[in-house]
Formats: C-alpha cells, structure tokens, sequence
C-alpha cells in the first residue's frame, strides 16, 4: 500500500500527530493538554503557509 | 481532604515497584508506558499519534535507516530506533529497505524519524509521571 499526499496533506498530517504528543507531554491538565495542542497545530500549519507564500513571492 | 489522601496513596503507590519499567515499555510499545501508570486516554492518544505516523511513514514508502556509515545516517539511525519495537518489527519483515525517489518518499522518512523522536519523548513523560515529577 502506497500514500501520496500533496504538500499540505503532509504538513497537516504531521502537524496534528506532532500536535497530540506535544501537547499530552508538555502540559498537566487536560484542558491546557488540548489548547497547548491546538496551539501547536496552529503554529506548524501557519508557519508552513507563511513560508510558502514567502519563498513564492521570492521566486517571482 | 479525601483528595489529598487519594494523591498520598498513589504518591507512595508510586514508589513501589521498578521505576525504570514504564520508560522501558513506552520505548518499547507507544503508549505501554502511560497504560501501566493506568493513563487511559493519554496513552491511547499517544499511540494512535505514533503508530499512525510511523505507519503514514512506511505507506509514503520512507526509508527504515538500518547502518551509520556517515552522521546523517547515524542521527537518522537513532530516531528511527526511537519506536522501539516498531522499528525492529518493520525491519524483520523487510518494510522501509528499498530507496524510494519521490518527493513523499522522502517525507515518509522524516515521517518514520520524527515518531522515533516523539516516542522518546512520550516514555520519558511516563517515567516523569511515575517518578512524581509530573501529575
């Protein structure tokens, strides 16, 4: 079985699976595990959009 | 008042028994080791994210580093045995040997690294909740 995502399906795949450990082990209580992590999400996805549009604007 | 006795009793509960074994076993096995400190959901939680990236990172046909002929390889080596059994099992049956070049292929194995790397981080979080350091 093979799996080709596009770029951004990969970044989001690893951002959440990246996402879930972070915010389980760096964090104490539950609802601080799940903001700490949709912290994290946010930042992998939005960085990566940033960059992308950057190095975009770059190219042209 | 019964709370605090609660976490008293599972504070001395706590230091009975050996210290390194869910360290061990969450090496071994993502999540073993918060499922013997009886964390449920964290470790359900926890394996699901490892497994499904390691397993997202052989289906991208990444690569399983199996010597350390240069330093690359050596860090990559070492990430990768990050999973544990995951790892050794993957390489019995032949999975991650052939060099794959696409572009995801090589994701895959950033993919099948970075799940080593977070499974040590997850064992080394159940060893902090055993020893106390952690609630």
């Amino acid at each position: 079985m093979t799996f080709s995502p596009s770029h951004f399906s990969a970044v989001v795949l690893f951002a959440a699976c990246v996402s879930t450990v972070f915010g389980i082990t760096m964090r104490e209580t539950p609802p601080r595990m799940l903001r700490y992590g949709i912290y994290c999400f946010v930042l992998f996805v939005g960085s990566a959009i940033l960059l992308s549009w950057v190095m975009y604007l770059i190219a042209r | 008042m019964a709370a605090t006795e609660d976490k008293k009793a599972t504070g001395r509960a706590a230091q009975n028994g050996f210290v390194y074994l869910p360290l061990i076993a969450g090496w071994l096995v993502p999540g073993a080791g918060h499922f013997l400190l009886r964390k449920w959901g964290r470790g359900a939680l926890l394996a699901i994210a490892i497994v499904c990236m390691f397993g997202l990172g052989l289906a991208m046909q990444g690569r399983l580093y199996a010597k350390a002929d240069d330093i690359l390889d050596m860090l990559g080596l070492v990430g990768d045995l990050g999973s544990g059994l995951l790892y050794i099992v993957s390489r019995a049956i032949g999975l991650g040997s052939e060099t794959v070049q696409l572009t995801t292929a090589d994701y895959g194995t950033r993919f099948i690294v970075v799940a080593g790397l977070l499974n040590v981080i997850a064992a080394v979080d159940a060893h902090n909740l055993r020893t106390g350091r952690k609630a």
